[in-house]
């Protein structure tokens, strides 16, 4: 099965293709596209499926080695580039050399991509199934699909590329489809502005990412991961305040994925993201494409692991983003802008992980977060499909009642990313801060340790927050609009729903909308009665109704949902941290199974220089008990001799008090478990118990309320420092043309033209004036001469014949008269 | 008396060489002409074409005296032609068929030339040459 797995991006490919070609042309109807969509999506999916089980667990199993299909005759030659001079890093710079490079197009599979594999079309299979329900009815059903085949085809290349410019090209793929899926419905302004936000935004990674890959092509005379990683892993450890070349690659790299994983500086795209449809926001703007970065972080790990100032970097950007977009999900009214600065905040966890050198947590964190967040973003599109395009959380509440099919599958993605045990979300956040507290990779773990703690805190609490102005207390959607700020969405909807454009456009998409001139207001108790009785007639329409009563949508969207749920709540079995060694009598339970070991053979090992673990290693799980104590202090005090001393280190000293390993990570996980409860508590003390405490304490923490709520003014500090600057020079350049350029130019034209007329006189005046000076002299003086022949007599012009007459025949016969 | 001294030595040569005397000779003459008797005659009436158009102020007697140059011009081609058929030219009768054409040609030409007469009169009144300088302007 391994060889076909290059047609597990082609399939989406082809399905795109047949969509986006002929959808339009051909009037597909919507069972077809979906169909052809979803059908691609899931033989890609048992592709994967059947080539990751061959890969990992079959007979003739390559794990740990990475298979490429090269090795089956599966690529060509995509850029012959020819010879490359190597003449950076410190082995080149002592003997220059030439290197060759042809770059292939190839697919690898190893422990990584077919991670990034299964949880792509799998999770991507669900989507699709979902957006075939949400998406009913929308002018462009066709195009969408196409989108989202080509994203799916590109995501597969850049996950399954096997150098550094497939992922490149598939890099931009996903980025240009993400643009094209945001503006879907690019007839309003804020989804097309939001479109070409996150467009440029990226660009900016891509840019750092694009100089990487030179200055990799530079350094190794490679673009192949194989041929980079192993050179790279012969390089001397970069620590901190050294630059070395792989410290500025892996700064380049690392800039890449704070554009594509929405990174702090970088972040303010992917909340105006959700603009778009809400399969959308889960595929590529939550389970998927932001977690680009992490791939090609977890991808490049010999070059991080090479730079501890990177590593600090990483984990302090990813501790900063946690705590900056958990403090301003807190504040957000509208659903799926919490759920965006929750993938913020969690795709800042992850980075954390990476960070402080535990890649292999950090995939594991992509995963469960894959599953529950993909979940909670359906939920919502789920809810807002139910509440006829209301995003906004004010207007929502006790919708339990009306959707539990909705509600009890985003409960679990609830308790999953609240990290409660044995929730998914709880084993790979839990062991992210256990990893941030005994890092021997850098300083400063005892920090990130603490940020992630609050960042889950506060993550329990908005999640907690969300879950009880939607699904818990009263049913706010059949108040009548008070005014106020709370019902500004209702009163813009009421706005929005008499003008003329939504008649236009059956389905506007993701925002309050109501069809021209339908009552927008309280519910009256014969609508709610006709709707009570009669709203399965409604059920899988989706859109058209009349009143704000929701419905639970229909099964093609909660199917996926359900399973989704499943995974979010099992998901996170793979990954059983080694503090339940106890319980599993393993370390890593699983065998290759488990996350870690399973990747193992891609991280590097910056203590034994070599990539981890052949077989072997890891599968000798009976003698765990020795090798625990060795593998402790391969990453502990050997550790620490390999980056130097890193400091206070949190777990070490709670371990010193302690005696005990296994203490001190009991410790921790009841620390987290802990903060997720107090999250949760406050989250009910707030919302459902004590409703009227929200309002009192936002009022209290007034500046700190609004700081949140407005958040923290990123994009209007960008909006002034960058747009309003950019725009400063676009002017200054004009002016610049307008004036310095085109008044060279216009001097020229003045001068030429003054020249002219200066010449143009001479000649006029002189040159003129002489000629006809002497033409007039010369007529006035021979004119009378000829006038006089010219007498008009008929008779003398024949005198003049005659005589000329007899000159010529004198002179005829002269020769023989004289 | 010029005109008797151009005169008188022409009809001198159109009668020199007769035989005989008196009136017998000038019979012999008239009957037996050689090539340059119908020459001087061609020249006079040529002569006396050209005389006209260049001295009279009516245009009809302006046409009469360039009839007088082409026929003197025809009364040539006529004798060399018989002159050249004495002499055994096949090619001899060229004169005679370039004289049909000449005729042909002088009266299409009196036919317009007359026409213009005729127009000019109506415009000017007049048909007396020295009165038109139109072509002056």
């Amino acid at each position: 099965m391994l060889k076909y797995i290059w047609l597990v991006p082609l399939l989406p490919l082809i399905g795109a293709a047949i969509n986006g070609l002929l959808g339009r042309k051909l009037r597909f109807s919507e069972p077809l596209i979906g169909g052809i969509a979803v059908g691609s999506v899931a033989l890609s999916f048992l592709i994967s499926v059947a080539a990751v089980y061959s890969y990992g667990f079959g007979g003739h199993a390559e794990w740990p080695r990475p298979y490429l299909t090269s090795q089956d005759g599966f690529s060509f030659d995509w850029i012959p580039g020819g010879a490359v001079s190597v003449n950076h890093g410190a082995e080149a710079e002592a003997a220059p050399r030439f290197a060759l490079l042809n770059v292939e197009w190839s697919y690898q599979l190893d422990p990584l991509s077919s991670i990034f594999m299964l949880i792509v079309t799998g999770v991507g299979l669900c989507i699709f199934v979902f957006a075939t329900g949400y998406m009913h009815g929308e002018t462009g059903f066709y195009r969408f699909f196409a989108y989202m085949g080509l994203f799916m085809f590109a995501m597969l290349v850049l996950v399954m590329g096997s150098n550094f410019l497939m992922m490149f090209v598939g890099w931009e793929g996903v980025g240009l489809c993400s643009y094209l899926l945001i503006g879907y419905y690019f007839d309003r302004q804020e989804a097309a502005n939001a479109s070409r936000k996150a467009f440029i935004t990226n660009r900016v990674g891509d840019f750092g990412f694009a100089l990487a890959i030179f200055g990799v092509i530079a350094t190794f005379g490679s673009a192949q991961y194989v041929d980079v990683f192993n050179q790279a892993k012969s390089y001397p450890i970069e620590l901190l305040g050294h630059w070395g070349v792989l410290s500025w690659i892996a700064l380049g790299l690392f800039i890449g994925a704070c554009g594509k994983s929405a990174q702090l500086p970088l972040h303010v795209w992917l909340p105006d993201a959700m603009a778009g449809p809400t399969p959308v926001s889960a595929l590529i703007h939550a389970a998927t494409m932001v977690t680009a970065g992490l791939y090609m972080v977890t991808r490049t790990n010999v070059i991080f692991q090479h730079s501890q100032t990177m590593l600090l970097v990483v984990a302090l950007i990813g501790a900063a983003t946690a705590i900056f977009a958990a403090t301003i999900g807190i504040t957000q009214n509208d659903i799926k802008k919490v759920l965006a600065y929750s993938t913020v905040s969690q795709l800042g966890f992850m980075f954390m992980a990476c960070g402080v050198g535990a890649f292999a947590i950090g995939i594991f964190h992509v995963m469960t977060h894959a599953f529950f967040k993909a979940l909670m973003f359906l939920g919502a599109g789920s809810v807002i499909h139910g509440m006829h395009h209301e995003q906004d959380m004010r207007r929502m509440g006790g919708l339990k009642k009306y959707m539990p099919y909705t509600y009890w599958t985003f409960m679990a993605g609830w308790l999953a990313i609240c990290g409660i045990i044995p929730f998914s979300g709880f084993w790979s956040k839990d062991e992210i801060l256990w990893k941030a507290a005994s890092t021997t990779h850098i300083p400063l773990g005892w920090l990130v340790w603490l940020i992630g703690t609050i960042a889950a805190t506060c993550t329990a609490f908005y999640m907690t927050r969300l879950m009880a102005m939607t699904f818990w207390g009263r049913e706010r959607f059949l108040d009548k609009p008070a005014g106020g700020e709370a019902d500004e969405a209702h009163a813009s909807a009421y706005d929005k729903g008499l003008a003329q454009h939504d008649a236009v456009y059956p389905s506007a998409g993701d925002r309050p909308r109501h069809e021209p001139g339908e009552h927008v207001g309280p519910v009256h108790e014969d609508v709610a009665h006709h709707v009570a009785t009669h709203g399965h007639v409604h059920e899988g329409e989706g859109h058209g109704h009349g009143a704000h009563v929701p419905h639970e949508s229909p099964p093609s969207m909660w199917v996926p949902l359900a399973v989704l749920a499943v995974l979010a709540v099992i998901g996170g079995l793979v990954g059983i941290g080694p503090a339940f060694r106890s319980v599993t009598g393993s370390e890593h339970p699983g065998g290759r199974l488990h996350i870690v070991s399973w990747l193992d053979p891609i991280i590097w090992n910056p203590v034994t220089r070599e990539f981890n673990a052949p077989e072997g290693g890891h599968e000798a799980a009976p003698v765990a008990e020795t090798a625990a104590p060795a593998e402790g202090a391969a990453h502990g005090e050997a550790g620490a001799s390999v980056y130097g001393n890193t400091g206070f280190n949190l777990a070490h000293s709670v371990e010193n008090s302690t005696h005990s390993e296994l203490a001190t990570e009991w410790i921790f996980i009841i620390i987290s478990l802990v903060v997720a409860g107090i999250g949760i508590a406050l989250g009910f003390l707030f919302y459902v118990w004590r409703p009227l405490l929200a309002g009192i304490w936002a009022q209290r923490l007034r500046p700190l309320y609004i700081a949140s709520y407005n958040k923290y003014w990123v994009d209007e500090f960008y909006g002034w420092a960058v747009t309003r600057r950019t725009m400063d020079a676009a002017r200054a350049v004009y002016a610049f043309d307008s004036k310095i350029v085109d008044g060279i130019v216009n001097g020229l034209a003045t001068l030429s033209r003054l020249f002219s007329r200066i010449v143009g006189g001479i000649d006029k005046y002189f040159v003129d004036g002489l000629v006809n000076t002497i033409a007039a002299f010369i007529m006035r003086l021979m004119s009378p001469l000829f006038r006089a022949a010219q007498t008009g007599f008929t008779q003398n012009y024949a005198l003049v014949m005659v005589l000329g007459l007899m000159v010529a025949v004198v002179l005829f016969f002269a020769r023989d008269i004289f | 008396m010029i005109m008797f001294n151009l005169i008188s030595p022409t009809l001198a040569f159109l009668f020199q060489d007769a035989p005989r005397s008196g009136f017998e000779q000038i019979k012999y003459s008239a009957a037996n002409p050689d090539l340059a008797k119908f020459l001087v005659i061609g020249a006079l009436l040529f002569i006396i074409g050209v005389a006209g158009v260049l001295t009279r102020r009516n245009i009809i007697v302006i046409f009469m005296s360039i009839e007088l140059i082409l026929n003197a011009a025809n009364l040539n081609f006529i004798a060399f032609s018989r002159y050249l058929s004495l002499t055994g030219d096949p090619d001899a009768i060229a004169g005679q068929i370039f004289t049909v054409f000449v005729i042909v040609v002088a009266a299409a030409e009196a036919a317009i030339g007359l026409g213009i007469v005729i127009a000019l009169y109506r415009n000017k009144e007049t048909i007396w040459i020295d009165e038109i300088d139109l072509l002056k302007w």
